[in-house]
């Protein structure tokens, strides 16, 4: 294979922030419509409450939690991406790294609205503050995502600094250089900074492997802490982080393929980079099915009584097909796919990906609402459309809203940054050359 | 029986007096004012139990009846009734899903039938055992579930044992709903058009959980604000079959209104049982088994038709 020479100057031309096309556009264009119905839809509801959703007594939370726990899920692969990977001394993830960091920065955005969305008072949301109390596993949550968004604005910031030095000494881009001025023009690149730059993210790197684990552990005792059938398990930490890991890289699977394509980063984005990807998601996926086992089996093979209507519903019941769909669609096939050389190639890769986040969302669903329409007493003497739940176009909407706003979160930075870290690409280019010299 | 009807006199004497001096705080409506010096003493005295437990005497001319209590502050309504525990206990033999309880509750409640905050179950335990009504209260555990995850300690515990909401701090995230093992808790989803112009203006009590507010949890109260006065909850005086007893575990009494037990004795003669007490939640509501019951199941279901 033919060897393509990259200098510092091409790398820097290859890798700047582009103006979108025509499809750049019209994609933009969609997410902002998406944004804006779901916006419409918010509204409605602050209107006349949450009478809008399908929610019920029973069904108390349906696809907003839902959403909430993926938009948590998702996040997390930037701490895995950044930090796992880079303390234990992997460097091929380097062009990754922004990727995943923007995802996570997107994602746990998004995680806060939808939350502050499914309340029924959201104006009074500086009560968490007020009145704040330490036994509820709802202020562990706010307490770590915002230490986990605080971490993570850093990791994206921080490697951002070099980059932003080389944009500013670029013609390309005028329009933006006010923006580029505000956030990086102290930054001269000097030893000394590049010294405390690197020592913080080494630091800011280990601290957020706790929080990440922490936020999603936490988010799983939302349920775990309840009696409820399906959520009454001491599985759940590790099985809502094994399967967070997975649906982020999965994610990253889906964007690396995109801005691969759309961008022309063929020489940044390798081969090797969806094959080292694959490996990783293929390992994940299979520790993922492993906590499934134990979550949905162990119950199964006991049938106790108040559990039994819960995991017929998912079986063989009503929730069956979207069960067996996540089931299948969202672990066992990707990881069919993905277990050949073959099948690690970008574009069988990107379809494996987009299968394992669009299943993790009904996974989440059906962590969610199934436990709920199970309760230990009958439902009775409620209406008749309590005992069931589907959601309403205004939560589809706001749903789709919120994460069309995170792709555009994330379709937005891409515009204005480097999604492939220039500086960092040059110092592997140049340690490279070192080498083969 | 003798000693339990004076204890509950006293009971119930002690609320009235305890009512009064709680009343004779506040600058409106204060019971003591006599309007001026217009009252002469009639000479004729009455005997009252002070708070303090002694008899006293009160002039009659000077008795007025009880005004409508000012509802105590949401601050105080945190604290509860010193010295009392209130419990329950419901006879299922006693029950055939008249739901006049529930009728009372909703009206006295300003709530909608389709919220209802007491519900009556058709329960079956096994496939050949006998179907029984319960109806079902919020349980005021003494290790309430829904309190443990509230993030904002808008429902909380009180020292006499009763779990309320305050509805102006109520953020409505329905934590608490999600972790009620008995699927107690109601949601306003929508503005009630229970609740009158009038009533909405009022500022909301703790207490009588008045008036309900769309985007904030509800539930069964077990009545505070009717204990105060040394009444019965409404559910409890609405069940023309008895179904339901209130009182306080530390006088070791309760009473339907027409009959009044030792709690002690009756929960054990009768085997009174909590609901789902395997979870530690430690329910304030006794239940007494279905057992030689009044009306025969298929007499409640009647009462299912034209209802949800």
């Amino acid at each position: 294979m033919e060897k393509i020479i990259l200098t510092d100057e091409k790398i820097k031309s290859d890798l700047l922030p582009q103006k979108f096309g025509r499809r750049g556009m019209i994609w933009t264009a969609i997410l902002i419509a998406f944004c804006a119905v779901g916006l419409f839809a918010y509204i409605r509801q602050l209107q006349n409450g949450l009478i809008v959703t399908g929610m019920r007594d029973y069904a108390s939370w349906g696809i907003y939690i839902s959403n909430f726990v993926f938009f948590v899920a998702i996040s997390l692969v930037g701490s895995l991406i950044t930090a796992v990977l880079r303390l234990t001394g992997v460097h091929w993830s380097t062009p990754l790294t922004r990727i995943a960091e923007i995802i996570a920065v997107s994602a746990i955005t998004f995680a806060s609205l939808i939350i502050i969305v499914d309340m029924g008072r959201p104006e009074r949301f500086y009560n968490l503050f007020l009145y704040g109390r330490l036994q509820s596993p709802i202020i562990w949550d706010v307490t770590v995502i915002i230490t986990y968004f605080v971490i993570s604005i850093f990791l994206l910031y921080l490697p951002l600094l070099p980059d932003i030095q080389i944009l500013l000494g670029r013609k390309e881009n005028k329009g933006l250089h006010k923006l580029y001025k505000f956030l990086g023009s102290f930054w001269k690149g000097t030893h000394m900074q590049f010294r405390i730059s690197e020592k913080a993210i080494s630091i800011l790197c280990v601290a957020i492997i706790p929080v990440a684990f922490s936020i999603h552990t936490v988010t799983s005792w939302l349920f775990a802490t309840t009696y409820r059938p399906g959520w009454d398990s001491t599985n759940f930490g590790a099985y809502f982080i094994s399967g967070a890991f997975l649906v982020g890289s999965g994610a990253v699977v889906v964007a690396m393929y995109v801005f691969r394509k759309c961008y022309k980063l063929e020489n940044y984005i390798t081969d090797m980079h969806f094959d080292k990807m694959g490996r990783i998601v293929v390992m994940l996926a299979l520790l993922y099915m492993y906590f499934n086992v134990n979550e949905y089996l162990t119950p199964v093979f006991k049938m106790k009584k108040s559990e039994e209507a819960f995991l017929n519903g998912l079986f063989i019941g009503d929730f069956a097909p979207i069960f067996w769909s996540a089931i299948f669609g969202g672990m066992i096939i990707p990881i069919i796919i993905l277990l050949f050389k073959k099948g690690r190639k970008p574009l069988p890769m990107f379809v494996a990906g987009i299968m394992i986040v669009v299943g993790a969302w009904f996974k989440r669903f059906l962590i969610v609402t199934p436990t709920l329409l199970h309760p230990f007493l009958p439902m009775h003497n409620v209406p008749e459309n309590y005992k069931h739940y589907f959601p309403t176009w205004e939560e589809w909407a706001i749903a789709l809203g919120s994460l069309a706003g995170a792709l555009l979160i994330i379709t937005i930075f891409a515009r204005i940054f480097p999604i492939i870290p220039i500086q960092e690409t040059l110092i592997e280019e140049h340690e490279k050359a070192q080498h083969h010299k | 029986m003798n000693t339990n009807n004076t204890s509950r006199k006293e009971f119930l004497a002690s609320l009235v007096v305890s009512g009064l001096a709680l009343a004779g705080c506040s600058s409106k409506g204060n019971p003591f004012d006599t309007g001026g010096t217009d009252i002469k003493p009639t000479g004729e005295k009455v005997k009252l139990l002070s708070v303090d437990g002694e008899v006293i005497e009160v002039d009659k001319a000077f008795l007025k009846p009880v005004p409508e209590m000012p509802a105590v502050s949401n601050n105080e309504a945190r604290k509860g009734i010193p010295g009392k525990k209130f419990v329950m206990v419901i006879d299922l033999s006693r029950c055939k899903n008249l739901r006049k309880c529930q009728e009372a509750c909703n009206h006295m409640h300003h709530i909608h039938t389709d919220l209802n905050w007491l519900k009556v179950y058709p329960m079956e335990e096994g496939e050949h055992t006998a179907p029984y009504w319960q109806p079902t209260t919020c349980m005021h555990c003494d290790h309430p579930p829904c309190v443990k995850v509230c993030p904002v300690d808008a429902t909380f515990k009180r020292q006499d044992g009763i779990v309320l909401i305050d509805a102006d701090r109520c953020v409505g995230c329905r934590f608490c709903m999600a972790a009620c093992p008995y699927s107690i808790r109601v949601f306003n989803w929508e503005k009630s058009d229970m609740v009158t112009p009038e009533l909405a203006a009022q500022p909301y009590s703790c207490e009588s959980s008045m008036p309900q507010k769309v985007g904030t949890v509800g539930k069964c109260d077990f009545c505070p604000d009717m204990a105060r006065k040394g009444e019965l909850p409404h559910c409890v005086s609405a069940c023309p079959n008895g179904t339901f007893f209130f009182g306080d575990i530390n006088e070791d009494s309760v009473t339907n209104g027409a009959e009044t037990f030792r709690f002690s004795d009756l929960v054990k003669d009768k085997a009174g049982y909590q609901l789902m007490d395997d979870l530690g939640t430690k329910p304030s509501v006794y239940y007494l088994p279905p057992a030689s019951r009044n009306f025969p199941f298929e007499k409640g279901l009647e009462n299912e038709k034209g209802k949800s």
